[in-house]
């Protein structure tokens, strides 16, 4: 989807200077390579004895998050913590977050105390956006309601590029993003709840993949005018042995999917990945699911542990993608120079 | 942008006009080689010595003093890659992005590192690198080698081995590599 | 700019000075021509080109401008009784007569809502010294909960001549026939706000290409258009007259084109931001876009353009809907919807259907004024067939309530500059053309050169 109208509070079109992260939409192909590329070295710390780095040392962090995730808020807590920020956590009571109730002053109270960057989760689609124009930190959309979810679609593209530069025997320095072009994924399963969903949509279209969406009907949103995918299908078992990348999305049973379908048993009958299906897969297909995994509604139990499933390096990797969205966020915001993002230009020779 | 380039642009984007050139290849090559010769008699002897070049200047250079002290030792001594890039001082003061890998083979503690540099010249980048060999453990010494000392200090840091001593105006460049050293300009783009 | 002048004439007896709006353009549903006109003891005196200017009287500069009955909006949220905190009856009487606007429906959708005599009259009363008349819609059900009809003949008998449950449509189908047979005995009219609950529930955008962009939950057009295919099968089968309010689709407008050709008593509003908005606004997640009905896309807004122009459409009417800042900058899912209209309509209007479209003519001044002026005041009841002063034509012994309109002048939209107690206006920072210059109610000039004067 071209993002037209007029752009999320704080992109500065044309520099490729960026003071938040809202949505893959703003990255292009060019921006998301950046991230990539950066993420490599927050993997190398990762790896360290001590995974530590002083960049934002002094720099605070808060994570607001108004909806269930412990999995996603520690990500991000851990990843500001190995960069040396100072964390603090908040969470919303989900009831008032559905009423937007004072969302405006926890904010705004917050902020107060010298705030560097949010890392916002709402069920609210837009409530990172609300929250850039209400504050001067950076924002980081960490899942707004239906919408996006652009560090998920980051690192599940880093793994895929890992993977796939693993498996050519290259070394990730050398590994850009033209393992994606011609890539064929399915995305498979609730997309219309889903925001893991259209961020994956934007971000591999941006990259030159071929998206295949797989879904019952009622699951697919009103309109996919604008969307950069390949095509749309009901029938999941003809299109596995057509792919390279088998994305399955959650079930938002939360979220009220329950209602579109007649039964979760009958979703999964004909859209849960079971090992038979699993076998129908192309080999050296990948698995992926963004977690956490209804076992036995999208995936069965025994798909999620082969070897093809990289669920777990989906999580590993995440810590080091938001690491890079954190420091490209807040390492690279300047006092006068070139605020944003704009790539180094080299050091003044040591 | 090649690597030379990258390092030579300010951050606000300029050309890098060359002027004189200072040092041609083969002087750059003996430079290199007494350097490792003066290694070996300081430390006399190579153990426990790794060699960590700098992302991106400092690491050719590493990978040569490394393989001369190898040829005069007859031991291979592990060449690691450091880019300092977290460790910065001007991070939020500039854009700041890592350039290349670092890869530090092992555990630095009780290890003597021979940090190499292309160019010395306010200091900071080596406190960055220090600071960044701190996290891979307790090094028993570190001491640092660079082909070209600029002047222009602006922390108490000082080399243990230099190629040249060269002053030069603050607004100067200096560009380093196997092929020699060169004193320019930076003019805007 | 009001001036005295030694022309001529002696002064007049005593009592509220005599006003005389020179220079301009007369027009109304009559026709259009050059002539001042002179407004003694409430009344129009005189229209004719050169009138003479006695001593003492109040001169209103219509240089430039077109002098037309005052503007007539169908409906008006003034939120007072109980929402005093985003607007009042005054306040919001005041930005009608700055917006050209000499009467004024209130909606019933208050707390408590309009359904009873005593908060028909509280209504009234405010509105009885305010800047422009304050008429008012009393509800159909009781409580707005569609179950049980209202007193309408109570009210009636108050001179309510409009019922709606507006903020929400009558739901159950019996419910409604039954309150417009009813209704056709009382002889008024029932306005209908279009939106079946189920299809419509939890949506806070048009259900389209940009709320699947956008993640948003989504009303699809036919929230709407069930509603109004249902309604005019009822005015069909009870005979009664139905007014859709706030239509928004291109297929709601067809559908009423249809009914219109068959002979059925039914009429249709617009809003202005109707005419000129689509959902691509929404880009940005900003609440001041969120509206019910939402906006709709490019090509509703064209239909709705050319359902205008050739009759469909009978009014244009504003669904000023003031929220308080700190109700209105939330979530987009938490803010309630509704935007500011009253001083803006004019010059939106003047832009969306004053100017060429796909395959149609702008609209000349008088049809415009017909959507604004004598075509709403004749549904509300306000003219003078119903018994009422507003709506011309501007002719000597006509009441005068009449608004002297600058198509040309530019201005730009502050929020903070409004007279609304609220700022929820999605024109905000923008310029705009055409302006109410000069406002007459009753004779008294409530707004000289854009200013009001109380």
């Amino acid at each position: 989807m071209p993002v037209a109208g007029p752009v999320a509070a704080g992109a500065e079109a044309g520099k490729g200077c960026r003071r938040h992260l809202l949505s893959v939409a703003e990255l292009g192909a060019d921006g998301i390579e950046e991230i990539l590329r950066v993420s490599d070295a927050f993997v190398e710390v990762g790896q360290r004895a001590i995974p530590k780095v002083p960049a934002l040392r002094g720099r605070t962090v808060v994570t607001l998050f108004a909806e269930q995730s412990t999995r996603t808020r520690l990500s991000f807590e851990t990843a500001a913590k190995r960069l040396s920020a100072d964390v603090l956590s908040f969470s919303v009571d989900t009831s008032s977050a559905k009423k937007g109730e004072s969302l405006r002053d926890t904010v705004e109270t917050v902020a107060a105390m010298g705030v560097d960057a949010f890392v916002v989760r709402h069920p609210s689609a837009g409530a990172p956006a609300a929250v850039a124009r209400w504050v001067d930190a950076a924002v980081v959309n960490a899942g707004d309601g239906w919408h996006e979810h652009p560090t998920q679609a980051l690192l599940d593209c880093y793994t895929i590029r890992e993977v796939l530069a693993e498996r050519a025997g290259r070394k990730l320095e050398d590994a850009g993003v033209e393992c994606f072009d011609g890539l064929r994924v399915a995305i498979v399963g609730d997309v219309r709840h889903s925001r893991v969903a259209r961020s994956q949509v934007l971000a591999l279209g941006a990259l030159g993949a071929e998206v295949t969406l797989v879904a019952p009907g009622s699951l697919l949103p009103p309109s996919l005018e604008g969307w950069p995918v390949a095509g749309v299908s009901t029938d999941l078992d003809a299109v596995l042995p057509l792919i390279d990348v088998c994305y399955l999305l959650r079930l938002q049973i939360e979220r009220g999917a329950g209602a579109f379908l007649p039964s979760v048993r009958e979703y999964s009958a004909s859209y849960g990945l079971t090992a038979p299906r699993a076998a129908r897969l192309a080999e050296g297909a990948l698995v992926m699911h963004p977690g956490p995994m209804n076992r036995g509604v999208e995936i069965a139990d025994d798909v999620a542990a082969l070897p093809q499933s990289l669920v777990l390096r989906q999580v590993s990797n995440g810590v080091a993608v938001r690491m890079a969205v954190l420091f490209m966020l807040l390492g690279s915001t300047g006092t006068g120079d070139a605020p944003g993002l704009a790539r180094s230009l080299g050091s003044d020779g040591g | 942008m090649a690597e030379r380039e990258r390092r030579l642009t300010p951050p606000r984007g300029g050309v890098f006009v060359p002027r004189v050139q200072v040092l041609s290849a083969q002087d750059v090559h003996r430079a290199l080689i007494r350097i490792a010769h003066e290694i070996v008699e300081r430390n006399r002897g190579l153990e426990d010595v790794v060699v960590v070049g700098l992302q991106t200047g400092g690491v050719p250079l590493a990978f040569r003093i490394a393989s001369v002290l190898e040829e005069v030792e007859g031991t291979a001594v592990p060449v690691g890659l450091l880019d300092v890039a977290f460790y910065r001082d001007d991070i939020g003061i500039r854009p700041v992005l890592p350039e290349a890998a670092t890869d530090i083979p092992g555990d630095l503690a009780g290890r003597l590192v021979v940090l190499v540099d292309d160019v010395l010249f306010t200091g900071r980048t080596v406190r960055a690198a220090l600071n960044a060999l701190a996290d891979y453990g307790r090094a028993r010494a570190v001491q640092l080698a660079v082909m070209v000392d600029r002047g222009h200090r602006e922390l108490p840091i000082r080399p243990d081995y230099v190629g040249k001593n060269m002053p030069t105006r603050i607004d100067e460049q200096v560009d380093v590599s196997l092929d020699g050293v060169v004193l320019g300009d930076v003019v805007p783009r | 700019m009001a001036e005295a002048s030694g022309r001529g004439r002696a002064p007049d007896a005593p009592g509220p000075p005599t006003v005389v709006i020179r220079g301009g353009t007369v027009v109304d549903a009559g026709g259009e021509r050059v002539a001042d006109v002179v407004v003694r003891a409430g009344v129009v005196a005189e229209v004719a080109p050169g009138a003479d200017v006695p001593v003492g009287a109040t001169v209103l500069d219509a240089g430039g401008c077109v002098v037309a009955p005052g503007l007539v909006d169908l409906h008006t949220h003034l939120r007072q009784p109980g929402g005093e905190d985003a607007e009042t009856v005054e306040t919001g009487a005041r930005a009608a007569a700055l917006g050209g606007f000499t009467a004024v429906v209130a909606m019933p959708n208050t707390d408590p809502p309009v359904d009873s005599a005593a908060v028909a009259l509280e209504v009234l009363s405010l509105g009885a010294g305010a800047t422009c008349q304050v008429a008012v819609a009393g509800a159909i059900t009781m409580g707005r909960s569609g179950e049980h009809l209202a007193p309408m003949g109570e009210l009636a008998a108050l001179g309510v001549r409009l019922f709606t449950d507006d903020g929400t449509g009558v739901q159950d189908v019996a419910v409604m026939r039954r309150a417009l047979e009813y209704a056709r005995g009382l002889g008024v009219t029932l306005a209908q706000h279009c939106e079946d609950a189920a299809l419509a529930c939890g949506g806070h955008m048009h259900e389209g290409e940009w709320s699947s962009r956008l993640g948003v939950p989504g009303v699809p057009a036919e929230a709407e258009e069930l509603m109004v295919a249902r309604d005019i099968a009822l005015a069909r089968l009870t005979g009664a007259r139905v007014h859709f309010l706030h239509l928004s689709t291109a297929r709601s407008a067809a559908l009423v084109a249809a009914a219109k050709a068959e002979g059925l008593p039914v009429t249709a509003e617009v809003t202005p931001h109707h005419l000129a908005l689509t959902d691509a606004e929404l880009a940005g997640y900003d609440p001041v876009f969120k509206v019910n009905p939402p906006l709709r896309t490019g090509a509703d807004v064209e239909a709705l353009r050319a359902a205008c122009a050739c009759g469909t459409i009978d009014a244009v009417a504003t669904d000023h809907a003031p929220h308080p800042p700190e109700r209105k900058d939330a979530t987009l899912e938490a803010a309630p919807p509704g935007m500011l209209g009253l001083q803006t309509a004019l010059a939106v209007v003047l832009a969306a259907l004053g100017t060429a479209g796909d395959g149609r003519a702008p609209l000349s001044p008088q049809a415009v004024l017909a959507l604004m002026s004598w075509q709403p005041a004749h549904i509300a009841g306000l003219d003078r067939a119903g018994g009422g002063d507003q709506g011309g034509p501007v002719e000597p012994g006509a009441p005068a309530n009449l608004c002297v309109i600058d198509p040309a002048a530019t201005w730009e939209v502050d929020p903070a500059r409004l007279a609304s107690r609220s700022r929820n206006t999605p024109w905000a920072g923008r310029v705009l053309t055409g302006r109410a210059r000069h406002t007459v109610l009753r004779g008294e000039p409530v707004v000289v050169d854009g200013e009001a004067q109380r």
